[in-house]
C-alpha cells in the first residue's frame, strides 16, 4: 500500500522546490576550445530536429568543425538568447531568431552584420534567398543581420470537394467579404461541418498574427507612422468586428480556445471546409497519412484594400557580434541554408520536410515540385509578395506585417488578444476589447514619441 | 513535477505541534554541547546544501525584484525599490490573476479533498477487486500534467471532436462550449480530477491506520456508523486532512500546465504562475515577474496557514463537543 508519511512527504516537497528554483540556471554550456567549433542555439522545430541529425554526418564530416546544439520550446529559446545577446555573453556564436527581432536585436547592437560575408560566398548565392526575406532580415541600417533557415506566409485552404458539391468557385484571388459568403454556404453542409476555422487563442503569435493581416487589408494600423495607437479607429473596429463575426457565425466551435493545433485538427477531420492560416499547415494537411490529402485547394490570403495581405514569418541565423568563431558561425549557416542541404534533406527525410520558404530555386526544383505540387507555387506566389515596410494603406513606423517590430509588442500582443478572444466567446463587445486595448496599446506608443 | 510515492508503512507520529521541545540542555556543559554538535556535524552539509539550493535562489529572486529591469533593454537596468510591488497590486491584469489564483486553488483543494475522502472511505471497505480498482483511481496523479491538459482540452472538452459532445450529441442533448462557457470551471474539473486521487491516498493512509480496537468498542457501546466516523474517524483523519490541504494548496497554487494549455491565460482564467510566466518570457520584464513571484511565495504561505487554520479550529470544537 503505497502512502506517504509526514516525514517522508516533506523531502520531494523540498525537492521540488529546489527543482523549481533552479530550472532557471540550468544548461550553462561550456565556453570555447579550440577554433573548430560552433555553439548554436535553436528552438526545437522539426526542422532544426533533423539539422541536428544530419550535421555531424556532413557537415562535420567535410569541415572538421564540431557544431554544439542546444535546444529549445520558442519562448524558453527567446528568453535564451536574449540573456545570452544582451550582456554579450558568447555562449552561444549562432542562434535561431525570427524575423521579429532581427531588427531591434541589430538596434541593440547585438548581431554581427553578415553582407560581407554573403558577398564572399558565392556558392551560397544570396541573390536565391527570396527578396521579402532578405528584407525581412535586413536592419533600419541596410544591413543584412541573418540567414533564414525556413520561412512562411499565409494562405486561405479550402476543400474543393465541398465547394464543388455547394456549385461554389473560389476566385483565384479571393476577398474577404467573397470568403465570408462561401463561409456562409458551406457551413453545415456536411454534418457537424463549419465554414472556416479561424485562430482566436489568445496570443501574439496566434490570434493576433491572422488577425492582424486582415486589420492591414482592411485599411487599418496598430500604430501611425509617428506613433498613435490606432486600436479604436474606424478600420481596426471594420476588421476585428468582421474576424469575430465570422467566427462566431460560421467558424469552429470553442474558437476561443482554438489556434493553429485545433484549427490543423479541424481540417483533417473534415470539421471545417475552409482555413485561414501558415503556409506550412499544407505539408500536413497534404500527407501521406492526411484523409484530406489531395482534397484541399490553396489560394493567396483574401485582401480587401491591398493586393495582397499574407504575413511573412522565418526563422532565421543570427551570429552574436561578440562571438569568438565568427568564420565557423558563417560556415554552418552557410551549409545550413544552402541548396544543397535542401537536397540532403530530400533524399534523407523526404522532400516534404525540406526547411522551404525562403529560395526561389526551391521551387523550381522538380523534387520539390512533386511532392509540393499543390500547394508550393501558392506558397512561393504568398512569401514574394508580401511587403514587410508597406504591409497595409498607410505607412507604419517599424517594419511587420502581422507584427509590429518593437520589444513590447510580444507583450501587447498578446494582451490584446486575451480581449478579442473574450469577444469571440461572446463575453464582451468588440468595442469593449479595442477600448482596453487602445489603452494598453497607448501606453507603449508614449515611449516611441 | 513530479510525485512524490514513497512507499512506506504508516505508522502513527506525533503531530509536529506537540513535538517534544528539545532534549533540556544544561548551561555550561561544553562536554555536551560537542556531543551535540558531533551529532549535529554529518547533517551539516545537507543543511548548506538545502540553503544554496533553496534559499539563495529566493534570496536573488527578491534582490531583482527591486529593480527595473527589461531584458531588450539591458542598458536601462536600474533600482527601482518597491515599484514592482506597487505595479504587481495596482496593474488589474495582475491583480485579476491574483484572484483567479485563489479561487482554483481553493476550489481545487475543497472537491478534492471532499472526492478523496469519499473514495477513501470506499476502498476502506473490502471487496473484490479492490487493487484493481485502487490502481485505476491512482492513476489520474500518475500522468503529467500537461499531458491531463492537453487530454482534457482535446479528447473531452473540444466541441468539435471531444468525448464529452460526442456523448451528447449522441443522446441528443445540447452542445456546449465548455471551455467557452465556464472556462474556469473547466480548467478546475481537470486538476480536481487530477488532485482527488492524491487525496483519496493520503486519506486512505489514515483510514488504514485507525485503531481497530477502539472502534470495536465504540460499536459495542452502540454508536452507530454515522456517529464512528464523526467522533473518531474524522477526528484521526485530522493530521491526514491538514497535510492533503497543506500540500494540494502548496502544488495547486503554482499550478501553470493547465492554464496554460487549455486557455492560453484566455476569459480571465491567467493565474499568477501563468501571468508571471507571460511576464518574464513575453514582456521580459525581470524585475515585475520576480516581484509577482515573491508575492506567489508569500499567497502560498497565507492560503496554507488559513487552510490550516480552518481545520485545526474544526477539530478544537470537536474537542470542547467531546
Amino acid at each position: 500500500m503505497p502512502v506517504l508519511t509526514l516525514r517522508a512527504a516533506r523531502i520531494p516537497v523540498v525537492a521540488l522546490t529546489a527543482g523549481a528554483l533552479l530550472t532557471g540556471c540550468a544548461g550553462m554550456g561550456g565556453g570555447s576550445s579550440g577554433d573548430k567549433t560552433v555553439n548554436v542555439l535553436m528552438v526545437n522545430n522539426p526542422q532544426m530536429v533533423d539539422l541536428q541529425k544530419l550535421t555531424k554526418k556532413y557537415f562535420t564530416k567535410e569541415t572538421g568543425i564540431t557544431v554544439r546544439f542546444t535546444m529549445m520550446p520558442e519562448n524558453e529559446v527567446r528568453d535564451k538568447i536574449s540573456q545570452d545577446f544582451a550582456n554579450q555573453a558568447r555562449q552561444y556564436d549562432v542562434a535561431t531568431i525570427s524575423n521579429y527581432e532581427v531588427p531591434f536585436y541589430a538596434e541593440n547592437d547585438w548581431l554581427l552584420p553578415l553582407d560581407s560575408y554573403a558577398a564572399k560566398d558565392k556558392a551560397f548565392d544570396q541573390k536565391d534567398i527570396l527578396p521579402s526575406m532578405r528584407e525581412s532580415l535586413t536592419a533600419e541600417d541596410g544591413k543584412l543581420y541573418a540567414e533564414p533557415f525556413y520561412g512562411e506566409s499565409s494562405f486561405l485552404m479550402y476543400r474543393k470537394d465541398i465547394l464543388a458539391e455547394n456549385h461554389l468557385k473560389m476566385p483565384e484571388h479571393p476577398t474577404w467579404q467573397q470568403v465570408a459568403d462561401i463561409a456562409a454556404k458551406v457551413d453545415g453542409s456536411r454534418k457537424g461541418m463549419n465554414g472556416i476555422c479561424l485562430r482566436g487563442l489568445p496570443g501574439w503569435g496566434e490570434l493576433m498574427a491572422p488577425l492582424t493581416t486582415v486589420v492591414n487589408t482592411f485599411g487599418g494600423t496598430w500604430f501611425t507612422k509617428d506613433w498613435k495607437a490606432q486600436l479604436d479607429s474606424p478600420e481596426f473596429t471594420k476588421a476585428t468586428k468582421f474576424y469575430v463575426d465570422l467566427v462566431r457565425k460560421h467558424g469552429e466551435a470553442g474558437a476561443a480556445q482554438s489556434g493553429f493545433a485545433e484549427c490543423l485538427n479541424n481540417l483533417t477531420q473534415g470539421k471545417s471546409a475552409m482555413w485561414y492560416d501558415a503556409t506550412s499547415a499544407a505539408g500536413s494537411l497534404e500527407a501521406a497519412k492526411s484523409p484530406v490529402k489531395g482534397k484541399i485547394g490553396y489560394v493567396q490570403a483574401p485582401v480587401e484594400k491591398t493586393e495582397s495581405s499574407g504575413w511573412l514569418y522565418t526563422w532565421a541565423w543570427g551570429v552574436q557580434k561578440a562571438s569568438r568563431h565568427p568564420d565557423n558561425a558563417w560556415k554552418f549557416i552557410s551549409w545550413a541554408s544552402s541548396k544543397e542541404y535542401e537536397a540532403l534533406v530530400g533524399k534523407e527525410f523526404g522532400w516534404s520536410n525540406v526547411p522551404a520558404g525562403k529560395r526561389s530555386s526551391t521551387y523550381t526544383n522538380p523534387d520539390y515540385k512533386d511532392t509540393a505540387g499543390t500547394f508550393s507555387e501558392e506558397t512561393r506566389k504568398a512569401i514574394t509578395s508580401a511587403k514587410p515596410r508597406d504591409p497595409g494603406v498607410q505607412p507604419r513606423p517599424t517594419i511587420g506585417i502581422q507584427f509590429v517590430d518593437i520589444p513590447e509588442f510580444a507583450d501587447l500582443g498578446t494582451k490584446v488578444a486575451q480581449e478579442i478572444s473574450a469577444a469571440i466567446a461572446g463575453k464582451q463587445s468588440v468595442e469593449t476589447a479595442l477600448k482596453n486595448s487602445q489603452k494598453l496599446a497607448e501606453k507603449v506608443a508614449e515611449e516611441y514619441r | 513535477m513530479s510525485n512524490p510515492t514513497t512507499a512506506v508503512p504508516v505508522h502513527d507520529e506525533r503531530p509536529p505541534a506537540a513535538a517534544a521541545p528539545a532534549a533540556a540542555k544544561r548551561p555550561g556543559a561544553p562536554r555536551n554541547r560537542a556531543r551535540e554538535w558531533a551529532t549535529r556535524a554529518p547533517l551539516l552539509p545537507a543543511l548548506i546544501f538545502l540553503i544554496v539550493v533553496t534559499q539563495l535562489p529566493f534570496v536573488a529572486t527578491l534582490v531583482i525584484s527591486l529593480f527595473d529591469w527589461n531584458s531588450f533593454r539591458p542598458d536601462r537596468r536600474e533600482f527601482a525599490g518597491l515599484e514592482n510591488y506597487k505595479t504587481v497590486l495596482s496593474d488589474e491584469a495582475l491583480r485579476d490573476s491574483i484572484v483567479t489564483t485563489v479561487l482554483l486553488t481553493a476550489s481545487v483543494v475543497i472537491v478534492s479533498v471532499v472526492l478523496g475522502l469519499l473514495l477513501a472511505l470506499l476502498l476502506d471497505r473490502k471487496f473484490r477487486g479492490r487493487g484493481l480498482v485502487r490502481t485505476m483511481l491512482i492513476a489520474p496523479f500518475l500522468l503529467v500534467p500537461v499531458a491531463s491538459a492537453l487530454l482534457w482540452k482535446h479528447a473531452l472538452y473540444n466541441p468539435e471532436y471531444g468525448l464529452f459532445n460526442g456523448v451528447l450529441n449522441w443522446l441528443g442533448g445540447p452542445q456546449p462550449e465548455w471551455l467557452t462557457d465556464t472556462p474556469l470551471i473547466a480548467v478546475e474539473a481537470s486538476l480536481i480530477w487530477q488532485w482527488t486521487p492524491f487525496m483519496m491516498l493520503i486519506l486512505l493512509a489514515g483510514l488504514q491506520s485507525r485503531p481497530l480496537e477502539t472502534m470495536e468498542a465504540a460499536r459495542l457501546d452502540g454508536a452507530g456508523n454515522w456517529q464512528i466516523f464523526r467522533y473518531l474517524t474524522l477526528p484521526h483523519l485530522r493530521r491526514y486532512l491538514e497535510l492533503g490541504t497543506l500540500l494540494g494548496s502548496i502544488y495547486i497554487v503554482q499550478n501553470f500546465d493547465a492554464v496554460f494549455t487549455m486557455t492560453r491565460g484566455g476569459l480571465d482564467t491567467a493565474n499568477l504562475p501563468y501571468t508571471i510566466y507571460e511576464t518574464f518570457y513575453n514582456a521580459h520584464e525581470y524585475g515585475l515577474a520576480s516581484a509577482a513571484g515573491v508575492v506567489v511565495v508569500i499567497g502560498t504561505i497565507i492560503i496554507a496557514t488559513f487552510a490550516l487554520r480552518v481545520v485545526s479550529s474544526l477539530f478544537r470544537e470537536e474537542v470542547s463537543h467531546a
